[in-house]
C-alpha cells in the first residue's frame, strides 16, 4: 500500500496495526512454544541416556562394607586379636557444613570430654575430603539411637553398625601384635582405594597387624541403597557380603603371653620364651606396654602424651628394640668357646677377688677361690673368665657368640629390631680405628664394654645352648633347617651343667629361683649389667635410672630342655634379684598353671591389680596431675 | 433434541475445560510429588482452583466499562500496596513481598502484572490516534511501567519486574507506537545489559552466571538447573510412570511442587506429558489471542493482548528456566505450580478476558 510520509493515523488504521502486531506477538509466542517443545525433546530423547545415568547415580548410593579383619590366633587357636560388634559414628568432612553446631551437638549428646574434642578437631584438620573422622566408637545402643533420630539436623554425620578390632588381653600383646587405625591421607593417596576412606575401615599400623595386613584385610562387601538428596537411606537394593580376612596363626601361647606380661608387674623390661624343639616363640613380652585397643579406637592426645612421657617407655618394644649389656649371661657361651679352643673345663683357676692385667686389676664380685669352669658359671666368677679371655683373646669367642645368635638381625614377622654389637678386633679397628686390647677382651667376656644385645637374641642363645641346634626364632609356621651347632657335646654339656648349678647347685646365684616343682628343674644364668661406668656408684640403690639392669637366661627342664627364655628387667638391680624370679614363675606356669597363678595373684594384690586396672589408675592419676609441673621427674 | 438453556450456553465450557485440564494434570503431579497423597498440596490447590474459577466467571460477567473506569484507580491502589510492602519490609528489617491476608499471602506485585496492562490499555485507548507517534504517547507509559517495576526490583524480584515490563511493553507495541522505537530500545537495552547486571543483587548475579555455565557449580547454585534437567532428561519419551519419579521423591529436585513442577511432571510423564501440557497452554493462549482480535473496543483489544502476554511470559520463562535456557528467577508455572498468588493472577486475567469476550458478543465492533 503506497503511503505518504507521515501517513494519517486513523482509528481504522490503528485497528489494522493492532491486528497485525497482535499476530506478530502471537507468532513470536508460538515460535517460543515450538522452541521449548524442541528443547524438551532434545533433553528427554537425545540426551536421555546421559540423564538416566545421572538420575541413577543420584538415586543409588554404593557403600562399601568394610571387611571383617582376619583374626590373629595363638598356637592353640585362641584369639589374640579378633573383632567385636561396634556402633560408631563418624564425620565426613566434605559433608560437614556447620562444624561448630554439629560438634557442639555431638559433644552434648555423647558427653565427649575435652580430650576427645581436641582429637576430633586435630583429625578433622588432617583429614582429606571424604576421609572419615571417628567421633565415637563402641557407643551404647542409647547413645547410638540418640544420634540416629537427630540425623537430619546433623549433616556430615555417618552412623555405622560395624566391627571393631578387639585385643582380649589388651596391653599384654601390645608390642607383639601392634594395632590398627584408620588410614591417613598419605596412605590413601598411595593406594587410592575407596575402601580406605570408608568409615570404620582400619589398616594395620604397627607390628604384626601391619606385617600381615594383606592376609588380614579380607574383601569388602557392597551395599546398594536408594538414598534421598540428604543422604537418608530409603531402602536397600542389594547387598553383597564381605569376605573376612584370613586368620594368622602365631606360635605364641596366649595364656603364657598374658601370664608373662602380668608377672612383669610394675617393672620395665622384656621377656621372651622359645620352644627348644622348633624355635617357636611362645611369649614375646615387653612391658610396660600400651593397650592396642586404645590405639585402634583412635587414641586421645593426652593418653598418648601419658604414654610418651612415661620414663619406663611403654611405646618401645624392648624385646627387639632394647639394647643392653648382657653381663654375665654370656658366660655359658664363653665357656663353650673356651672348650672349643682347647681349655679343659676341669682346669682350675684361683679367684683372688679379681684378675691382674698389667697394672690394672679387674675386680670380681667375690673371692671365689679355686674354681673349675662349671663352678665359675655357677658362682658367676669374673676372674675365671678374665683368665679365659686373656688366654684366648675375644676374637676366639666372638664367632661363637655370633653362632648363638648374638648381634644377629632375625627375619621375624613384624618386628623392627636393633641388633646390637658383638665386638672383635676388626670391628673396633673399623669403628674406632684402634687396635683391640686385652682389657677389651676382659670387659667383653663378662658382657660389658662394647657388647650390647637385645632380649630376643639372649633367648635365642638360651634356646641354642639348651637344644644344641641352631634354632631360628619364628612367630609363624615358617620352615628353618635348625641344623646342629658345630660344638662338641662336652662343651654344650659343660655350659648346661654350669647353668644347672646356677639355679640348683650349692651357692648358685639364682638359688632362690628353683622351680617349685617335683622332678622339673630349671637351668639358667643371671646377669647384672652396669648402667653407669664401673666404680661410679654401686648400682644397687639410688635413682631408678642409674640402677643396674637385671638379666636372666634359662631353660627347663634341665635334663631334656623344652623351653628356653631370656628376661631383662631394666634397672632391676641384678639378675638374681629381679630377673630370675620372674623366669621362675612363668617357667612354673608352663608346667603347673595353678601353682603359678597362685603366686601371680599374690603379687598382683601387692602391685595394685591387673595390668589394665593399674594402667587405668595411673592414667587417671596422671591426668589429675597433668596440670602440675611435670610430676614424672619428681622422683 | 433438548434445547440448552441460554444461561448454560453462556457459560464458556470450552475454556473451563482447558483450565480444568491443565489444573487437573497439575493436581496429579502434586499428588505424586507429595508421595501419593492429596495433602498437603493437591487438595488445597484443587479447592483454590474452584474458588478462583468461580471468581473468574463472575468477573467475566462484569461489563467491560467497569474495568476501563477503574483502571487508574486499581493501578494506583496496587502501587500503594507495593509501597506499603516495601515499607513493611523496611520496618521489619528485611525484604518482604507479601501481605498476610489470613487465608493467603497476597503479593501486590502479582496484582501489578494485571493492573499495569489495564492502566496502559486505558491510556492508549484514550489517546487520540494522531498522537500515536508523538512523545505524548511515550512518557506517561514509561513512567507507569517504571515506577512499579523499580519497586518490585527493590524487593528484589527480578522475574516479576520483568513480567510487569513485558506486559506493559506489549500493550505499547500493539497500540501502534512506531516500530523503530522498540528496535532502538532493544538495542540500547542490550548495550546497557552489563550496567544493569551490576545493579543486580549478588544472588541474582550468581543465578545469571550459573545459568550461563550451570556445570560450573553442580552442587551449589547450579544444583537447581542440573537436577531439573536430570529429571526431565531421565523421563525420556514415556516417563518413569506415575508415582515413580526418583528425582522428586528422593528430594533431589528442589522446589519440585512449585517452580520446578514441570520437571517433576516430565520425569514421570515424559515427553508425551510435556507436549500435552504445552498443547493445553497453546489452547489457552489461542483462546485469549482470539479474544484480543475479536474485541469490540480498543481497550478490550489492548487489554486482552497484554494479558495474553502476561500469561505467556509466566509459561515461557518458567519452562525456559526448568530446561536450562534461562536463569533461575522464581516464576511459577501458571495453574500447574502449587501456590495461590500466581493462580489468582492468571484467573483474574482469564476473568477480564472473559468479560472482553462477552462484550464482543453483545454489539457491533467499532474498528476494522
Amino acid at each position: 500500500m503506497p503511503r505518504k510520509k507521515p501517513p494519517p493515523i486513523t482509528e481504522a488504521f490503528r485497528g489494522i496495526t493492532f491486528t497485525r502486531r497482535a499476530l506478530v506477538v502471537g507468532g513470536a509466542q508460538a515460535a517460543v512454544g515450538v522452541a521449548l517443545a524442541a528443547r524438551m525433546a532434545y533433553i528427554s530423547v537425545i540426551d536421555n541416556d546421559r540423564y538416566v545415568l545421572e538420575s541413577e547415580s543420584n538415586r543409588v548410593n554404593l557403600t562399601l562394607i568394610p571387611p571383617r579383619r582376619g583374626w590373629i590366633v595363638d598356637r592353640s587357636g585362641k584369639a589374640l586379636a579378633n573383632n567385636r560388634v561396634s556402633l560408631r559414628i563418624d564425620i565426613i568432612p566434605d559433608r560437614l557444613h556447620n562444624k561448630e553446631m554439629v560438634l557442639g551437638q555431638l559433644q552434648t549428646l555423647l558427653r565427649l570430654d575435652g580430650d576427645t574434642m581436641e582429637r576430633i578437631n586435630r583429625d578433622l584438620k588432617a583429614a582429606s575430603g571424604f576421609q572419615p573422622v571417628a567421633i565415637k566408637e563402641d557407643m551404647t545402643e542409647a547413645e547410638y539411637s540418640s544420634i540416629l533420630v537427630r540425623l537430619p539436623e546433623l549433616p556430615g554425620i555417618a552412623p555405622q553398625r560395624g566391627f571393631a578390632r578387639n585385643y582380649p588381653t589388651g596391653a599384654a600383646v601390645g608390642h607383639l601384635i601392634g594395632y590398627v587405625g584408620a588410614p591417613n591421607a598419605e596412605e590413601y593417596q598411595k593406594v587410592k582405594d575407596p575402601l580406605y576412606i570408608t568409615p570404620g575401615y582400619k589398616i594395620g599400623k604397627d607390628g604384626l597387624e601391619k606385617y600381615f595386613q594383606d592376609m588380614l584385610k579380607g574383601k569388602p562387601g557392597a551395599r546398594r541403597v536408594e538414598v534421598t538428596a540428604r543422604g537418608k537411606v530409603v531402602r536397600d537394593l542389594s547387598t553383597q557380603a564381605d569376605v573376612q580376612g584370613n586368620t594368622v596363626h602365631l606360635t605364641i601361647d596366649a595364656d603364657l603371653q598374658e601370664f608373662v606380661a602380668r608377672r612383669m608387674g610394675r617393672e620395665s623390661g622384656a621377656a621372651v620364651v622359645i620352644d627348644c624343639q622348633n624355635g617357636d616363640i611362645l611369649s614375646f613380652v615387653s612391658m610396660p606396654s600400651f593397650d592396642p585397643n586404645s590405639f585402634s579406637d583412635g587414641i586421645s592426645s593426652s593418653e598418648y602424651a601419658w604414654l610418651r612421657g612415661d620414663d619406663h617407655q611403654p611405646l618401645i618394644n624392648k624385646a627387639t628394640r632394647g639394647l643392653y649389656p648382657p653381663g654375665s649371661t654370656l658366660k655359658p657361651m664363653a665357656a663353650i668357646a673356651a672348650i672349643e679352643h682347647g681349655i679343659d673345663p676341669s682346669e682350675r683357676h684361683t679367684c683372688i677377688g679379681g684378675y691382674r692385667l698389667g697394672s690394672r686389676f679387674f675386680r670380681c664380685l667375690g673371692r671365689h677361690g679355686s674354681v673349675d669352669m662349671a663352678t665359675a658359671i655357677m658362682k658367676s666368677c669374673n676372674s675365671y673368665f678374665y683368665w679365659v679371655a686373656h688366654r684366648l683373646g675375644y676374637d676366639a669367642i666372638a664367632p661363637t657368640a655370633k653362632l648363638m645368635g648374638l648381634g644377629e638381625e632375625f627375619q621375624l614377622a613384624g618386628s623392627n629390631q636393633r641388633f646390637g654389637t658383638i665386638p672383635d678386633s676388626a670391628w673396633k679397628m673399623k669403628k674406632y680405628d684402634q687396635p683391640w686390647s686385652a682389657s677389651d677382651s676382659l670387659n667383653a667376656v663378662i658382657g660389658q664394654g662394647y657388647v650390647s644385645v637385645n632380649p630376643l637374641q639372649l633367648a635365642v642363645m638360651a634356646a641354642r645352648i639348651a637344644s644344641g641346634r641352631r634354632l631360628y626364632p619364628r612367630l609363624v609356621n615358617r620352615h628353618f633347617k635348625n641344623e646342629p651347632l658345630p660344638f662338641s657335646a662336652e662343651a654344650l654339656a659343660t655350659a648346661r651343667h654350669g647353668m644347672d648349678l646356677v639355679v640348683n647347685g650349692p651357692g648358685g646365684t639364682a638359688g632362690r629361683s628353683k622351680l617349685p616343682l617335683d622332678g622339673i628343674a630349671m637351668a639358667g644364668k643371671t646377669g647384672t649389667a652396669q648402667v653407669r661406668g664401673l666404680n661410679t656408684g654401686n648400682g644397687k640403690a639410688g635413682t631408678w635410672k642409674f640402677r643396674d639392669h637385671g638379666l636372666f637366661i634359662g631353660f627347663a627342664p634341665v635334663d631334656n630342655p623344652r623351653y628356653a627364655t631370656a628376661v631383662v628387667i631394666e634397672h632391676g638391680m641384678g639378675g638374681s634379684r629381679a630377673a630370675a624370679p620372674v623366669a621362675k614363675d612363668f617357667m612354673t606356669f608352663l608346667f603347673d598353671r595353678e601353682k603359678a597363678m597362685e603366686a601371680l595373684t599374690t603379687f598382683e594384690a601387692g602391685w595394685g591389680g591387673t595390668i589394665k586396672e593399674r594402667m587405668d589408675r595411673d592414667y587417671a592419676a596422671w591426668k589429675a596431675g597433668a596440670s602440675k609441673p611435670d610430676p614424672g621427674l619428681a622422683q | 433434541m433438548i434445547p440448552v438453556p441460554p444461561a448454560i450456553q453462556r457459560i464458556p465450557w470450552k475454556l473451563i475445560g482447558i483450565l480444568a485440564g491443565i489444573t487437573g494434570f497439575g493436581l496429579l503431579v502434586l499428588y505424586s510429588a507429595a508421595g501419593g497423597s492429596w495433602t498437603p498440596w493437591a487438595l488445597n490447590q484443587g479447592v483454590r482452583f474452584l474458588v478462583f474459577l468461580s471468581v473468574a466467571l463472575v468477573i467475566g460477567r462484569f461489563p467491560i466499562r467497569i474495568f476501563e473506569d477503574f483502571a487508574y484507580i486499581a493501578y494506583i491502589g496496587v502501587l500503594v500496596l507495593l509501597i506499603a510492602v516495601e515499607l513493611l519490609g523496611f520496618v521489619g528489617g528485611g525484604s518482604q513481598r507479601w501481605l498476610n491476608l489470613g487465608f493467603m499471602n497476597l503479593q501486590p506485585s502479582e496484582l501489578m502484572k494485571v493492573a499495569i496492562v489495564i492502566a496502559l490499555a486505558r491510556f492508549y485507548a484514550q489517546l487520540p490516534p494522531g498522537n500515536t507517534r508523538t512523545f505524548t504517547a511515550l512518557w506517561p507509559a514509561l513512567v507507569m511501567i517504571g515506577f512499579p517495576a523499580a519497586l518490585v526490583m527493590l524487593q528484589p524480584d527480578l522475574g516479576t519486574a520483568l513480567a510487569i515490563c513485558i506486559g506493559g511493553v506489549v500493550v505499547m507495541f500493539v497500540s501502534g507506537l512506531p516500530f523503530w522505537w522498540f528496535g532502538s530500545a532493544a538495542a540500547a537495552g542490550a548495550a546497557a545489559l552489563p550496567i544493569l547486571f551490576s545493579f543486580l543483587h549478588d544472588y541474582q548475579q550468581k543465578r545469571v552466571l550459573i545459568f550461563l555455565d550451570p556445570e560450573s557449580d553442580p552442587l551449589g547454585a547450579g544444583y537447581h538447573i542440573s537436577q531439573s534437567k536430570i529429571a526431565i532428561g531421565s523421563g525420556g519419551i514415556g516417563g518413569k510412570g506415575f508415582l515413580n519419579g526418583s528425582q522428586s521423591h528422593l528430594d533431589y529436585l528442589p522446589e519440585g511442587h512449585t517452580d520446578f513442577i514441570f520437571a517433576t511432571m516430565a520425569e514421570e510423564w515424559g515427553l508425551i506429558g510435556g507436549l500435552a501440557l504445552l498443547f493445553g497452554f497453546f489452547l489457552l493462549l489461542r483462546w485469549s489471542t482470539r479474544v484480543a482480535l475479536k474485541a469490540r473496543t480498543r481497550f478490550g483489544q489492548l487489554t486482552a493482548a497484554g494479558l495474553t502476554m502476561t500469561i505467556f511470559f509466566y509459561i515461557a520463562i518458567n519452562l525456559m528456566m526448568v530446561m536450562g535456557l534461562a536463569p533461575v528467577v522464581g516464576i511459577p508455572l501458571p495453574l500447574f505450580s502449587y501456590g495461590g498468588s500466581s493462580m489468582l493472577t492468571i484467573m483474574t486475567c482469564v476473568g477480564i478476558m472473559l468479560a472482553i469476550e462477552n462484550d464482543s458478543k453483545t454489539g457491533t465492533r467499532r474498528f476494522h
